[in-house]
């Protein structure tokens, strides 16, 4: 082993800058998943009838269902290998004491608004930088503590705020939409989502609107042994667009834990969502000890003509990540793009991708994914095109990229392609290259670090991606490849 | 400024270099020629620091430090530069980029103020006419598409912006046209000064032409065999390297 790579070995020994414990009285839900605490949870959120109706039939599905990760091969679902978990241990519902519901700013426990503040996210306005054009929807364990920039929004009709709220304040909206995009039996865990799901966002963008700000939610999970089984739903109203990020983090613990999340878009005619996420979860440390299990079904339904659904996500973080953005084309001439970095250093796993389903005439996808594997890190790329009988003239395009660091490392694609319709087109590339010794030593002999250049070179093949990103999270992107290859050259 | 002595490597295994002895000063322009695995990319790499070399014996001064004792980037940070043969492509990194932030790695290390962008391109912008660089370039990704030539250039541009006390150009002309190979040495010339000095490592005496060296050294088997003026080369160019080998070949036999 060359002293390069020892260096770079202790170097990869990285410190997760996020996390942290904030020390918080919580409440909290006893431990297991059962009728009981489905109960319980929507009467902590004094939730109407049909709600929890709803979540009953999803809880007596999931009963029923099966873990798509852990079938025996070949009907397994996902590349990922980790130990059962155990239901009954997970708590499904815990929320700070003070603050959290419809609490202002001002109720909010301080030690909350610190937590944020050290994430980088804080969440007095007047704190907020000049020219920082973001709302902030933070959600602690199982429930929103703040919304900011609420009232500004109002003005425009743009509805944002905790999933909670939007149920108590917009019952017809959120009942309309929910589970038309992701059905509550969807997958075994959309369906315990459905179930025990404690918050999330809410957003409604009215006919015409175009959102004046980024929106945003910061997810932390917090509590130990806490799962976390946030809903989002957003729904872009005719001609209207709107932008909107989610970030997440979590405390360093030798534990796993389970992060179950759906997010649904809904975008009608001309209208345009783009929906980018930074996950940033806690990964495990270097022997795969603790982390989180990051199992998210999240699905856009571009139901209008013309309209347009755009996911970019750079996952870096989680033990396991199990997602698949999806584009569900129905109305004529509509547009599914999917904009991917995944990173898995470490032991972590990372199996995902993307499903574009094009229903309606003239749609098109572009689906862009590149996976970065470093140390013993497993990235599998998954990706499923289907062109329906009557998406005449449908049209996809996938570049899907990998680059290994080391030789311990795994880079894996499986594009599942199916096309009933002569009139399309239908295209996918692919290539693998590893970081050169010859790249770095370039950099090196140019004055730039190791670390410098492996982050630079990363940053390249990842640009196209970034590139995708709003501005202030492209900035916060780029450093954190950085970060989560730090020393995995050898 | 830079003293060989005695210099043994092997690249796994295989001893390439078997006892360099070389002394560069400042203000001066050393050539080092030889044939085909005589061992001169190799001395340009192991000067440079590539891990993939090992050296086994010797001694190397830089302003009288040990050179060896640095990693490859410190080496550079210290104002050692190579031009590559084969310069490698970073798909996806524009050169402006690049060039900056080597420029800023090496300006930190040696306590300077890094620049921003709006300095590094005022003065990136001056250095690249020296080159005949087209503007369009610093938005490419580095060396990405370039065509051979284009690659050489911009090894030159890069030194002309990093501004090295000792560069060393290997085979910089290799896969030159006669144009390139003058605005390539035209810009090597504007860069001489009293206080840098160059070690050009070529196959042809074409280059000397142009880039007149003030020592010509013969590298064979991993040794510098004989060292001469400009007047070395066109010796070289007239007669080939067989004499050499021969004179060589003899000498080794009478010491052996």
């Amino acid at each position: 082993m060359s002293s390069e790579t020892e260096e770079l070995e202790r170097l990869a020994t990285r410190e997760y800058k996020y996390g942290f414990v904030t020390d918080i009285e919580q409440d909290a839900a006893p431990p297991g998943i059962n009728e009981d605490i489905v109960r319980f949870i929507s009467a902590k959120k004094n939730e109407p009838e049909w709600l929890l109706e709803w979540r009953l039939k999803a809880f007596r599905n999931w009963k029923k269902m099966d873990d798509p990760t852990r079938r025996p091969a070949p009907q397994r679902w996902a590349r990922v290998d980790y130990p059962e978990i155990n239901y009954d241990e997970v708590v499904c519902y815990s929320a700070p004491k003070k603050g959290g519901g419809l609490a202002s700013l001002d109720e909010v426990d301080p030690e909350l608004l610190k937590t944020y503040e050290k994430l980088g996210i804080p969440l007095e306005e007047q704190k907020m930088l000049a020219g920082v054009n973001v709302a902030v929807d933070a959600v602690f364990d199982s429930v929103s503590v703040a919304t900011t920039f609420k009232q500004k929004l109002a003005d425009d009709g743009v509805i944002f705020g905790s999933f909670s709220e939007a149920v108590q304040e917009h019952p017809e909206l959120v009942r309309k939409y929910l589970g038309t995009v992701v059905p509550y039996n969807d997958n075994f865990f959309a369906a315990l989502n459905s179930a025990v799901f404690s918050d999330g966002s809410f957003c409604y963008i009215p006919k015409g609107v175009r959102c004046p700000m980024e929106l945003s939610t910061y997810f932390r999970i917090n509590a130990m042994n806490t799962g976390q089984f946030e809903r989002t739903l957003i729904v872009a109203d005719e001609g209207s667009s709107v932008s909107y990020l989610e970030g997440c983090t979590a405390p360093q613990r030798d534990e796993n834990q389970l992060h179950a999340a759906v997010v649904e878009l809904v975008a009608l005619d001309n209208a345009r969502i783009k929906y980018s996420t930074i996950q940033n979860w806690y990964p495990g440390n270097a022997d795969g000890v603790g982390g989180i299990y990051n199992f998210v079904t999240k699905r856009g339904a571009c139901r209008g003509v013309s309209s347009k659904i755009s996911w970019t996500q750079v996952e870096t973080g989680s033990a396991i990540t199990w997602k698949y953005p999806s584009c569900i084309l129905q109305g004529d001439n509509s547009v599914g793009e999917f904009y991917s970095v995944a990173v898995t250093s470490g032991r972590q796993q990372a199996d995902t991708g993307t499903k574009m389903w094009h229903i309606g005439k003239n749609t098109s996808s572009t689906v862009v994914s590149k996976g970065i594997s470093a140390q013993n890190g497993q990235n599998t790329y998954r990706g499923g095109i289907k062109v329906l009988k009557n998406a005449s003239n449908a049209r996809n395009f996938t570049q899907c990229d990998s680059m290994l660091i080391g030789d311990q490392c795994g880079a894996h694609t499986f594009p599942y392609i199916d096309v009933r319709n002569s009139t399309s087109q239908v295209e996918h590339e692919a290539s693998t290259s590893k970081i050169g010794e010859d790249q770095i030593f370039y950099c090196n002999q140019r004055g730039i670090s190791t670390e410098d250049a492996v982050s630079m070179i990363v940053n390249g093949f990842c640009k196209e991606v970034l590139a995708e990103l709003p501005m202030e999270f492209a900035v916060e992107a780029t450093k954190l490849l950085g970060i989560s290859l730090e020393g995995s050259v050898g | 400024m830079l003293e060989v002595k005695n210099l043994h490597a092997s690249v796994e295994g295989t001893e390439i270099l078997r006892g360099v002895n070389l002394k560069v000063n400042a203000g001066e322009i050393h050539a080092i020629m030889g044939p085909n695995g005589s061992g001169k990319s190799t001395l340009a790499q192991v000067l440079a620091g590539h891990e993939a070399y090992d050296v086994t014996d010797g001694q190397v001064l830089y302003e009288g430090e040990d050179l060896l004792e640095l990693k490859a980037e410190e080496r550079a940070q210290a104002g050692l530069f190579l031009a590559f043969q084969y310069p490698v492509e970073i798909p996806g990194v524009n050169s402006s980029y690049f060039l900056r932030t080597a420029l800023n790695s090496i300006r930190k290390a040696r306590g300077q103020e890094e620049l921003d962008a709006m300095d590094f391109l005022a003065q990136a912008k001056e250095k690249m006419k020296l080159v005949e660089m087209d503007a369009s370039f610093i938005n490419r990704s580095v060396n990405e598409g370039f065509s051979g030539g284009e690659k050489k250039r911009h090894e030159i541009y890069q030194m002309a912006v990093l501004e090295p006390r000792l560069a060393i150009m290997d085979e910089t002309d290799s896969g030159l046209d006669i144009d390139a190979l003058r605005i390539v040495s035209n810009g090597v010339n504007a860069l001489r000064s009293s206080d840098n000095a160059t070690i050009v490592v070529t196959h042809y005496q074409r280059l000397l032409n142009y880039i007149v060296p003030d020592f010509v050294h013969v590298l064979l088997k991993g040794r510098i065999v004989k060292s001469g003026g400009k007047e070395l080369a066109m010796e070289l160019e007239a007669k080939g390297y067989d004499w050499i080998r021969k004179e060589f070949a003899d000498a080794e036999a009478v010491s052996a």
